[in-house]
């Protein structure tokens, strides 16, 4: 079964094409791996579906639903997480505060009630608190719960944002480069998280990454771009020894380039 | 040291962390309570004035310290908020009516300047809500039919339940009323998915939207939660000067609830208070100590702006955690004691960064 479709997706800023005629679509329960160059395009294809960019022309569909216009805060109510490259928690609240954030988009208590705290805000936020308790426990993050995230190390840092990611519930999760800036002990720990989001939460994952080991460990699909297109799709042996992405890779000369 | 042992998910959104905090503030309640049997009639109409400003300067921190929004504008809040007060109690209108009515009619009007400028951030949101304050106080001078222009009118007595609300004394019971209402309303927000909003959009825009938070809708919300606090102030603050003149409400009163702010320290509740103190008994203590200082320093002019400009940059640079985080220090110091750890007291190298007040 089909969860998310790029169809024909492109993003001009100015005379550069930074997503050109990108398609692909991703299917229920597989992690889908986004691999390129510097430039190539990877985050900008995050940014487009997490609606912060928006594309200028081509459709992005979820759940056989268009969402080409929803507004970026709609996103996260229709099941889409993701997370950032350079971790953009908020790093002048607690490790706990920060989940509690991610669960915004499941908050339905009216603004009246909670100027005055009504025992139906109380129970919300019980019932919030219970689910981001079993987040932090699925990661591991017991020890940190209180400690303010500008306190923490780099490498928690990145398991923090992921936990954010997965209190929202999502069905589809966008991890932009979950390995960048750990160390070789912490991508394997990361890589077995993911894997674990996949088997255990069945969640779907789109996942942009550099490490090459990380994406064959958890990949199903691998999808090669270049200056914004899109190179190879495959598995990731498929890939990687296809010969365009060999070239973009090592910096040999592309045939018919552009 | 105290060590908190928590069994239930509850205790860490209650109000009181434990029965030590519950015992405090309740010693605190008791001798603001008694303080007018206490203290004299000049030191009470001080407090009350330290209540009003108290009640802008948490409204002000809501947008300031907690959605990282600035505001030089404050002051015409301040302004709308007590002329409506006290125009509506010419026409006759109850007190308890104009109060609540001063604060959602300001409320309005936050909403309707946050609005506009959605999409400005730092300098240019502070240039605009300058603007803003300038042009609300020129409104106050020019609209003599209703403000009386600059000749000001006076305010009439308030009556709650047919008791009049004379002196200093009774300025100062409903003004405490009234900043335990919205230090209670505060409170409530910063534990509720609201108050957590406001600090994602402080923290990050980008992730903040990623999360499902409605940026547009929250920051239009912190403005008019922080208008509307600031509106109750200035009707408190009607009755406080009594005689109702548009000069009051100049942008020197907004860098004033800034100060609060900064001083206080940012991101703080308790902050609010302590920025609203100093504000307050400053001028106060330049007062006593003027004829006192040497080489005629004392007759200075334009001591007391200076001192608060002086102050105001001592604390960004030095005390990024203004009197909240010395107080906070301090009782770190007590109960810690004598294992004072020398990073406790280490000069702070966040510095409150131009970015926070995007």
């Amino acid at each position: 079964m089909i969860l998310f479709q790029a169809e024909d997706l492109s993003v001009r800023f100015g005379g550069i094409r930074a997503v050109d005629s990108v398609s692909f679509d991703v299917r229920q329960g597989e992690v889908f791996s986004i691999i390129g160059p510097n430039g190539a395009g990877k985050t900008t294809i995050f940014n487009l579906i997490s609606r912060i960019y928006s594309s200028t022309s081509g459709r992005l569909i979820f759940e056989g639903k268009e969402f080409t216009r929803t507004p970026a805060y709609q996103i996260a109510g229709l099941g889409i997480a993701r997370t950032f490259q350079n971790i953009e928690l908020f790093p002048n609240a607690t490790l706990l505060q920060n989940l509690l954030i991610g669960r915004h988009c499941h908050s339905r208590v009216g603004f009246a009630s909670e100027l005055m705290f009504l025992p139906s805000v109380r129970k919300a936020e019980l019932r919030h608190r219970e689910r981001v308790e079993d987040v932090i426990a699925f990661l591991g993050l017991e020890r940190h719960r209180e400690s303010l995230i500008a306190n923490l190390p780099y490498g928690v840092r990145k398991v923090v944002e992921l936990g954010r990611a997965l209190c929202i519930q999502p069905k589809l999760l966008l991890l932009d480069e979950p390995s960048s800036g750990l160390n070789v002990e912490e991508t394997e720990g990361m890589g077995f998280w993911i894997e674990d989001i996949k088997k255990d939460l069945g969640i779907t994952v789109i996942m942009v990454e550099h490490d090459m080991s990380l994406v064959n460990q958890v990949s199903d699909r691998v999808m090669a771009l270049n200056y914004g297109k899109v190179l190879a799709m495959g598995t990731p042996r498929e890939v990687q020894s296809h010969p365009e992405v060999v070239k973009a890779y090592l910096g040999g000369e592309v045939e018919n380039a552009a | 040291m105290r060590y908190l042992f928590r069994t239930q998910y509850q205790q860490d959104i209650a109000l009181w962390r434990h029965n030590g905090d519950r015992f405090w503030y309740g010693l605190l309640a008791v001798l603001v309570l008694v303080a007018p049997a206490l203290l004299g009639e000049f030191y009470i109409g001080e407090l009350g004035a330290v209540f009003i400003f108290a009640i802008a300067g948490v409204g002000l921190m809501l947008l300031v310290g907690y959605t990282g929004l600035i505001s030089l504008g404050h002051a015409a809040f301040l302004g709308i908020g007590a002329y409506v007060n006290a125009v509506l109690l010419a026409q006759g209108v109850p007190f308890l009516v104009t109060l609540p009515l001063a604060g959602l009619f300001t409320a309005l009007c936050g909403a309707a300047i946050g609005r506009p400028t959605l999409r400005m951030s730092g300098l240019y949101l502070a240039i605009a809500t300058l603007a803003f304050g300038s042009i609300v106080g020129t409104i106050f001078q020019k609209w003599t039919a209703v403000t009386g222009g600059f000749d000001g009118f006076a305010v009439p007595t308030p009556y709650v339940f047919g008791i009049a609300i004379e002196g200093a004394t009774g300025i100062y019971y409903v003004s405490l009323v009234v900043l335990a209402f919205v230090l209670w309303v505060s409170a409530n927000l910063l534990r509720s998915p609201t108050g957590r909003a406001m600090v994602a959009i402080r923290d990050s825009e980008v992730s903040a939207q990623s999360m499902g938070i409605h940026l547009a809708r929250y920051k239009t919300m912190a403005f008019a939660i922080s208008a509307g606090m600031t509106g109750l102030a200035g009707a408190l603050f009607a009755h406080y000067v009594r005689y109702l003149a548009p000069d009051a409400f100049d942008v020197l009163l907004s860098v004033q609830f800034v100060t609060i702010v900064f001083v206080g320290g940012l991101g703080s509740l308790r902050g609010a208070i302590l920025g609203a103190m100093f504000v307050r008994l400053l001028p106060q203590f330049i007062a006593v100590v003027r004829d006192d200082l040497p080489f005629g320093i004392g007759r200075l002019p334009g001591l007391e702006p200076s001192l608060f400009g002086l102050v105001l940059v001592f604390v960004i640079l030095f005390q990024p955690g203004g009197l909240n985080g010395m107080w906070l220090k301090t009782k770190h110091w007590f109960q810690t004691f004598p294992f004072k750890r020398q990073t406790s007291f280490r000069r702070q190298k966040t510095y409150a960064k131009s970015e926070r007040l995007r």
